[in-house]
């Protein structure tokens, strides 16, 4: 196996395990790996030696009811205004702008939108209480995209 | 630079599904980056992934430079094709990529600004020594006369601030030569505060041949000529590669004085050279060259069995061509119909709907680039242009009588297309002889919906 070592292969598996993928397919060299929730971890050396393709990702959405921390769940979608980089708080280590549970007015301020290093508040848009938060921080969102659900006053 | 593997494609509709064509044959990953009128459209289909990038207007998704960057690198690609139209000769996309480490399949910022603006790219073609339409700026009515033995009679006296068509007078004879020109001056420094003009001849039979060029930097190649006469309105109908009706010496000239040009700014990546062919005096003159992949590349590709687009990747890679221009052979003759979704008998307004049938007869020598399929919106946001047949025939004849079959038994149904108008001008015995210039389809237009209507 060309460099991945056995705690290596521990982190991706944390990695994947907090996050909302279900499935994982990485290929480095000539060694391939599939992850895939609720299954094993399957480890191939592939014969050729093809380019190295970067790892192709599927992201399914995660069930709502493992996610969210309201019992009420469901509301409305609150979809991004923007194709840009989601972050939940103002600045790493800070709190989020809000989490579930949280009641918000039409203006408030539910997350940050960033397109090349210029930064996009994006406002709830509806009165109400969040209930869900859908899209994960720090990750690619597309316009049209879920970012939160909130439940309507 | 090494290996492509990841292409972020920034453009939609038939050539977006034709760089998705290439990658697939190549192994390289694509994200097609759509807006939200495009999520449901055959390249969103094809491509490996898809991001959205905005509303459908193209001003909100498709022209967002800093939403490409973004999508490009949140989708891990290494590289960003910007097609044709949109942001392909973007200097503002060039330099993002640059900055952000993603390859720009295309030419480099500084031969963008070269060709980028049509002054500048006559004066780097007048350095190279490449014909211009014969003219230049005159200060007085004495200077006027003497330039006006080069430029010759019908011309055009234009105000150097004038512009979009304005400051213009056409003077046919000489003896109306210097009553115009007061008044053009007069009349520049009235409507623009500036009264300088300048003279140029006024080609009265044109037509529209440009050269394909191929460049890693190193090796400047061309790979013929395609001619654009057939227009309305300055935009092109019918292509055809190679020019009917040029003697070799000339087509020789031309290819060589599109390389030059090339060469002389140091272009990289792949480009078209656009000349004006002046029929009755048999001479080309420089109009500009554009600094991407072309609508009617296909043509090219038919005549030479090269893949541009292939060829373009590469050079973005850094890798030398693989070529010499001996090497390089053109067989046959090839011609290529824009089928656009609009209403040939009303104004040729575009006739956005969903097609509901779509289908082209599978014949020999014939090639479809579309992004259509049964159920297919045709939405209002962006051109009309639904597909293109290309016909390829040993002889012209052979082509144009492909090309007609094709035009017959293809069956669009949901949208108005202009099919009927293509199968006239490949029926009519003008463009059959072949050599048609510029003016050649707003002389055919009226008689042709006379007809229909008539019918």
């Amino acid at each position: 196996m060309s460099g991945l070592t056995r705690s290596d292969i521990d982190d991706i598996i944390r990695l994947v395990e907090a996050s909302n993928f279900d499935e994982l397919r990485l290929e480095m060299g000539d060694v391939k790996i599939e992850l895939r929730r609720g299954g094993g971890v399957t480890m191939q050396d592939v014969p050729q030696a093809p380019v190295a393709a970067p790892a192709a990702v599927k992201q399914e959405a995660a069930p709502a009811a493992a996610k969210s921390e309201t019992p009420a769940g469901g509301g409305k979608d609150v979809p991004s205004p923007l194709l840009g980089t989601f972050y939940h708080a103002p600045k790493p280590g800070a709190d989020p702008f809000v989490k579930p549970g949280d009641e918000v007015k039409t203006d408030t301020v539910i997350g940050i939108i960033e397109v090349m290093k210029l930064m996009n508040s994006v406002p709830a848009g509806i009165d109400g209480i969040v209930t869900e938060m859908v899209a994960p921080n720090g990750e690619l969102v597309e316009h049209g995209e879920t970012l939160i659900r909130i439940k309507p006053l | 630079m090494s290996a492509i593997k990841r292409i972020f494609v920034a453009n939609r509709g038939e050539i977006a599904v034709r760089v998705i064509r290439t990658c697939r044959e190549l192994g390289i990953e694509t994200v097609l980056g759509v807006s939200e009128a495009d999520r449901d459209t055959l390249g969103a289909k094809l491509a490996t992934r898809v991001v959205c990038l905005g509303p459908a207007r193209a001003t909100e998704s498709y022209l967002k430079v800093d939403t490409v960057i973004e999508a490009a690198k949140g989708t891990g690609c290494d590289a960003v094709h910007p097609g044709y139209g949109f942001l392909s000769e973007n200097k503002a996309l060039a330099e993002a990529c640059a900055e952000n480490d993603l390859v720009f399949i295309g030419p480099d910022p500084a031969n963008l600004e070269a060709v980028g603006d049509k002054l500048t790219a006559r004066g780097h073609a007048e350095a190279a020594h490449v014909p211009l339409v014969p003219g230049g700026s005159v200060k007085t009515l004495e200077e006027a006369k003497e330039l006006a033995v080069e430029v010759g009679f019908p011309m055009l006296i234009k105000a150097v601030a004038g512009g979009g068509g304005r400051g213009m007078k056409r003077v046919d004879r000489p003896q109306d030569l210097p009553g115009l020109f007061d008044l053009a001056v007069s009349e520049a420094a009235a409507a623009f505060g500036d009264g300088r003009v300048y003279l140029e001849r006024f080609v009265t039979v044109g037509r529209h041949v440009e050269v394909q060029i191929l460049s890693d930097g190193e090796t400047v190649l061309h790979v013929g000529e395609r001619d654009c006469s057939v227009q309305r309105r300055f935009q092109k109908v019918v292509e055809e590669a190679p020019a009917p009706r040029l003697s070799e010496g000339f087509r020789r000239s031309l290819c060589e004085a599109a390389v030059k040009f090339a060469r002389h700014i140091g272009y990289k990546s792949l480009g078209t050279v656009e000349f004006l062919v002046d029929v009755e005096r048999e001479e080309f003159y420089f109009l500009e060259m554009n600094a991407r992949i072309q609508v009617e590349h296909p043509v090219t590709e038919a005549i030479s069995g090269l893949d541009l687009v292939a060829l373009q990747i590469g050079i973005a890679e850094g890798a030398p061509l693989a070529l010499a221009q001996e090497e390089i052979r053109v067989r046959g003759h090839a011609i290529e119909c824009r089928i656009n979704a609009e209403d040939v008998f009303d104004d040729f307004h575009p006739s956005p709907g969903r097609v509901t049938q779509v289908w082209f007869p599978a014949l020999p020598g014939l090639r479809v680039d579309t992004h259509m399929q049964p159920g297919a919106m045709v939405s209002p946001y962006y051109d009309s242009m639904i597909a293109k047949l290309i016909a390829w025939g040993e002889t012209r004849e052979a082509a144009l009588d492909t090309m007609q079959r094709a035009l017959s038994a293809c069956a669009l149904e949901g949208v108005k297309t202009n099919v009927a108008l293509h199968a006239a001008i490949v029926g009519d015995p003008d463009f059959r002889e072949g050599g048609v210039d510029t003016n050649y389809l707003a002389g055919l237009l009226p008689g042709l919906i006379t007809e229909e209507d008539a019918a």
